[in-house]
């Protein structure tokens, strides 16, 4: 038996499994349903124990529920384009955790990304291996449709299909098999048009959508629907988006979160940053506390950009500033 | 030497793949060529050769692509061989979506893209339903949503297959494509192996090079399509069917 039937009673397996209930009416044990403290090895018949024992592994199955939660994912340093060793030697990135990746254009940042992408056993060039919850995991995260690693998000990214949000939404939906989709469309949406703050409607074409409002919705949507544990952001345009409640709801769906950015309010939102030089990761950094008191006077010169373009738009001089 | 055929629907990055994928095998020192068959003209044996990739091109003209293919993959990879090629690749487009270059025992590589739209993998056939390996291109301009829609499609038509994505500009995924490339095993001849799919049945007279148009000129294998006419406009009639060859209702396989 592959679960532990025998100790529990049935009030302890309908919590555990709600979905048994159908199968103790089908099978005509409705009557123990009314009995919740019975314990299931008094009452049930061996074979029936076994069907309820199979049963619940091919639900498990399906709905997806045994797979293990990735909750880290540990990078082990491998080398530089030059051959020598990688300074960091492990960076260990938990689940709701942001960390940021700067380094200068081609010093690597794309190889880190994908050796995590392909969950790197020494076989890519920089030698890196890369680790799902502290162990080497298996070929499903580099072939399967259904388990891929990492989902990206970046700038020249758009929608390219002929529906509308609702219509979209409720697509990826289904091709996720997610539970209760009406449910994760209304959340995805609601969460969209608070990180757009310019509102759109579930009968809008995703292909008219602004720029910003494209942004939040692949945001909301990745959050929600997307399976992959680890989200990939290619910055994020400091247009008609709120960043920080975007980052709050990747977090808040649980993910892994890894940012590449030159954006200093970007850097700084993050829990740590990884310095990539040469091929290599050099450092990681931990925001310092005068970077955190920082962080509020970037965001007031950015309040400040933004207004200045506000009144450009609306045919101002920009004699005082 | 490992021979892959490779194909895929026009302008998905069939090129574009093989060449980022077969830089890196080459930086192993092996020797890699292609086999580029194209309908009417093409310049991406330039493009190979500029690679340092050794190619041939082979240009189905008046004949039918895929028929021309397997009446000349034998001696290709005779070429490859007498080349001294560690991988040879075979590069055709399924242009009409109805075959597929892909033989028993030999690699088979369908490349799609992104852009091609959800109704696409259904639409492929063949080309994509017999494939070991599918790779997804042009992930890099649509939202993460539909790269999974997408992926979710392909895996709806090809269960088995190993799903990779790659991108034909950065090069992303092709370093991982070409591991996958090299392992498995040499084939020194096809001759004797099978095609995963039948060819479509089609002789009649366009095959033989008819022009003109009416049911006087047609003669084979010509079917007519149910479309309810009312009565009073005038049909064609059209010739004697000869009912579909072996192999025009899915078979194969």
């Amino acid at each position: 038996m592959k679960h532990d039937l025998l100790h529990l009673t049935i009030e302890g397996l309908l919590s555990r499994w709600p979905f048994t209930q159908q199968l103790l009416v089908d099978r005509g044990h409705e009557n123990l349903i009314d009995s919740p403290e019975a314990a299931l090895s008094g009452t049930l018949e061996g074979p029936f124990l076994a069907e309820l024992d199979e049963f619940i592994s091919g639900m498990e199955e399906f709905l997806g529920t045994n797979e293990q939660k990735v909750s880290e994912v540990t990078i082990r340093g491998g080398r530089t384009k030059d051959g020598s060793d990688e300074t960091v030697r492990e960076l260990t990135i938990r689940v709701g955790e942001v960390v940021c990746i700067v380094g200068p254009t081609g010093s690597g940042k794309s190889r880190l990304l994908a050796d995590i992408e392909w969950v790197a056993r020494g076989d890519t060039p920089t030698g890196r291996h890369v680790l799902v919850n502290g162990e080497v995991p298996g070929d499903k995260w580099r072939f399967s449709t259904e388990y891929k690693l990492v989902a990206q998000l970046s700038q020249n990214m758009n929608f390219v299909m002929d529906l509308t949000v609702q219509e979209f939404l409720a697509l990826h939906a289904e091709s996720r098999q997610a539970g209760d989709p009406e449910q994760k469309i209304q959340r995805i949406w609601n969460w969209a048009n608070e990180l757009a703050g310019e509102s759109f409607t579930l009968d809008t074409p995703v292909t008219s959508l602004s720029g910003g409002q494209s942004r939040a919705l692949m945001i909301a949507d990745t959050a929600v629907l997307s399976a992959s544990p680890v989200v990939l952001i290619d910055e994020i345009e400091n247009a008609g988006i709120d960043r920080q409640q975007a980052l709050e709801i990747l977090i808040k769906e649980e993910k892994i979160v890894l940012m590449a950015t030159h954006d200093p309010i970007l850097a700084l939102m993050g829990d740590r940053r990884v310095v990539i030089a040469n091929g290599g990761m050099t450092q990681v950094i931990e925001p310092s506390d005068r970077e955190r008191e920082n962080l509020d006077e970037l965001r007031a010169i950015d309040t400040r950009m933004m207004g200045l373009r506000h009144r450009l738009r609306q045919g101002e001089r920009l004699d005082t500033i | 030497m490992r021979f892959v055929t490779v194909s895929g629907p026009p302008s998905s990055g069939k090129t574009a793949v093989i060449l980022k994928t077969l830089e890196h095998i080459r930086s192993t020192g092996k020797k890699v060529g292609v086999v580029k068959f194209d309908c009417l003209s093409t310049d991406d044996d330039e493009l190979f050769r500029k690679h340092g990739v050794a190619v041939r091109k082979g240009l189905a003209g008046a004949l039918c692509p895929d028929h021309y293919f397997v009446s000349n993959v034998e001696e290709c990879v005779q070429w490859g061989l007498a080349e001294g090629l560690d991988v040879l690749i075979s590069e055709s487009a399924g242009l009409c979506n109805r075959c597929s270059p892909h033989i028993r025992e030999v690699l088979a590589v369908c490349v799609i893209d992104n852009l091609s739209g959800i109704g696409t993998p259904k639409k492929i056939g063949p080309m994509l339903k017999a494939a070991d390996i599918v790779v997804i291109t042009k992930g890099d301009i649509v939202s993460q949503a539909e790269r999974e829609v997408f992926a979710a499609r392909v895996h709806g038509v090809n269960t088995k297959a190993r799903v990779l994505h790659v991108n034909g500009i950065t090069g992303q995924g092709s370093y991982e494509l070409s591991t996958v490339w090299t392992e498995g095993r040499d084939t020194a001849t096809v001759e004797g192996l099978r095609l995963r799919f039948s060819m479509p049945a089609a002789l009649c007279s366009y095959c033989l090079g008819e022009t003109r148009i009416g049911s006087d000129f047609q003669m084979g294998n010509v079917r007519k399509i149910d479309l309810d006419l009312p009565t009073g406009v005038k049909t064609d009639g059209g010739p004697q069917e000869l009912g579909p060859m072996p192999g025009t209702d899915g078979g194969g396989s």
